[in-house]
């Protein structure tokens, strides 16, 4: 048996939930920036998958769409980790339940 | 060539932010020019973008992912006048603050550059990358301060942020794969063919789409960012997000509902949604407003619930024929009224704190005394949020009631009129403190030049179109004429 469209997009569903899982219960800044990475590349596979099998006027747009995601993806990650650094040199922790400083 | 005509404003803004740090690089004794030259870039893409009212020539260029149209045009002028008027209200914190002036003002030039492409962006990819464009530099800004609580706002902001785009991003994957295509009007044409039998796939695709611009937006359930950020990111920063990119959420929301998801029985489902989410931003942030004692947070808590005002006219769409976009013009009329007033507001809240380097609302009281200009500013601002006339703030209520009661929602319109009541009851109680308090010093302070000015301008915006609102609502009729059916 060749797998085919059905078991690409359930892999990138399950893919998309287990990253969204991680993102809200972890508690390490970076750990929810892994769970967002998983979340991201979810999105990419469902978007090739679509691009390769679904009947698309306009196939490689869901090409481009995943090297577009994969670049700001990136830039993301890298303001993310200064933001993290910046975090840490002032708390020394990145530990999202102890950054408790903004409260009415 | 037509491309490049079509992206002038944004290139020019992008240019600004690059001459910005080349003169702050060679230069660095005329540190004063630089938010002079970011102004400069501004003024050249509002000309620009004149210019082609001017000519009169909509059109849509590189493959039709994006487009200049009236509505497009419409918001590049809200997104030029709220940059220009957040750096002249910089200028003061910039230059106290001391350090990387020339990175500031180009990240907030970036930021204008990603929400006018936004404006005119008609393709899923386009309004990925623009709303990027716009996110990433705004998380760096939130993070600009030094202290603990400004990076701590913006590492908050940046991991809901991302979250929130992953979701809008599995939406569009969604979106794609039923229809095949990424730019919108191809979209609404593909579902129309055969969208029916794809019902539920485009319903949670829809859901992801509310999930992703909703944290732009800044509603509830994906409210919980806003007053943490708000607080602790720079005043000037937090008047930014709570403008612009609010704003620019509804503009690409608008555009992606009314002209991707326009489908009738698809449009009765995102409309009763919106319902909801209107209803139950403005209530719960109404509620929380009240309780907070730090003037920035309470700023925050009722962005939420102005963001519920805004979502009415989205809600509003049920009628058909003519009066289908009333609800959408409502929410430009809404947008423009809430730059002026909401920026107003915060340029004086810039000026005070600076002064008596509080946030508190009880810190506050007596300032009619020591600073009549910047309390009856902000007072005069407050009055227009609450939307009592003679205030732009009271027609764009008015306007977007109205579209709500032609739709059948008369159950919103009472839950937002009771809203305003709640609401007076928090903006009155800072006007209250201002005029009738005891101010702790008889030092009495003038606000700095630039402050002045951009005060001046939001209030007297605030002032004219509450006096003479018509060429504001034309304005907005004639933007989302595009969607109409």
């Amino acid at each position: 048996m060749t797998p085919g469209i059905e078991h690409f997009l359930t892999v990138g569903a399950l893919l998309f939930c287990l990253g969204l899982a991680i993102s809200l219960s972890k508690r390490n800044a970076i750990g929810v920036l892994m769970g967002v990475e998983l979340m991201l590349n979810a999105v990419n596979l469902t978007l090739i998958t679509f691009s390769r099998f679904a009947v698309s006027p306009n196939p490689i747009a869901g090409h481009t769409f995943v090297v577009f995601i994969l670049t700001v993806a990136a830039a993301e990650a890298a303001v993310a980790l200064a933001l993290a650094v910046a975090v840490y040199r002032n708390r020394e922790t990145i530990d999202v339940d102890r950054l408790n400083l903004l409260r009415s | 060539m037509n491309g490049i005509d079509v992206l002038g404003p944004q290139i020019s803004v992008l240019v600004a932010a690059g001459v910005v740090l080349v003169v702050d690089a060679l230069f660095p004794g005329q540190r004063r020019l630089l938010p002079f030259l970011a102004l400069a870039g501004l003024l050249t893409a509002a000309l620009w973008t004149t210019s082609w009212v001017g000519r009169g020539d909509y059109q849509t260029v590189f493959d039709g992912t994006i487009v200049l149209d009236r509505y497009a045009v419409f918001f590049q002028y809200v997104f030029a006048g709220v940059t220009a008027t957040v750096i002249l209200a910089s200028i003061d914190w910039v230059n106290r603050e001391g350090r990387r002036q020339s990175e500031y003002y180009a990240l907030v030039l970036t930021v204008c550059a990603g929400l006018m492409l936004l404006a005119g962006a008609r393709d899923l990819i386009t309004i990925f990358i623009a709303l990027e464009l716009s996110s990433i530099p705004q998380y760096i800004l939130a993070g600009w301060g030094k202290d603990a609580k400004s990076s701590e706002a913006g590492l908050k902001y940046l991991l809901l942020g991302a979250v929130a785009s992953s979701l809008l991003l599995y939406g569009m994957a969604l979106l794609y794969g039923v229809t095949g295509t990424t730019i919108l009007p191809d979209i609404a044409a593909a579902i129309e063919a055969n969208g029916e039998s794809y019902r539920a796939l485009l319903i949670v695709a829809m859901t992801l789409l509310i999930a992703g611009f909703g944290f732009k937006m800044a509603v509830v359930p994906f409210q919980m960012w806003v007053p943490d950020v708000y607080q602790g990111a720079p005043t000037p920063v937090a008047a930014f997000l709570s403008v612009g990119s609010k704003a620019a959420a509804f503009a690409v929301a608008i555009r992606v509902f009314f002209e991707a998801l326009g489908a009738d029985f698809l449009s009765s489902d995102w409309s009763m949604i919106f319902a909801v989410i209107a209803a139950v931003s403005m209530t719960l942030g109404n509620l929380m407003a009240i309780v907070q004692s730090d003037i920035k947070r309470m700023l925050g808590y009722s962005s939420i619930a102005q963001a519920g005002n805004f979502l009415v006219g989205l809600a509003a769409i049920s009628v058909a024929g003519e009066e289908f976009t009333l609800g959408a013009s409502g929410i430009l009329l809404f947008v423009a009224a809430y730059a002026f007033t909401n920026l107003g507001a915060f340029v004086a809240v810039i000026a005070i704190s600076q002064r008596i380097n509080s946030d508190r609302i009880a810190d506050y009281a007596g300032m009619w005394k020591t600073s009549p200009f910047l309390a009856l500013g902000l007072a005069f601002c407050l009055v227009s949020l609450t939307g009592i006339p003679p205030t732009v703030g009271f027609w764009a209520k008015l306007y977007i009631f109205n579209a709500a009661v032609r739709a059948d929602l008369v159950w919103l319109v009472i839950v937002g009129v009771l809203n305003s009541v709640v609401s007076a009851y928090y903006y009155l109680g800072v006007v209250r403190v201002m005029f009738l308090g005891e101010p702790g010093t008889e030092q009495r302070f003038r606000a700095s030049p630039s402050i002045a000015v951009a005060l001046t301008a939001t209030a007297a915006g605030v002032l004219v179109f509450g006096i003479v609102p018509a060429p504001l609502m034309s304005a907005a009729r004639d933007a989302v004429e595009i969607f109409a059916r």
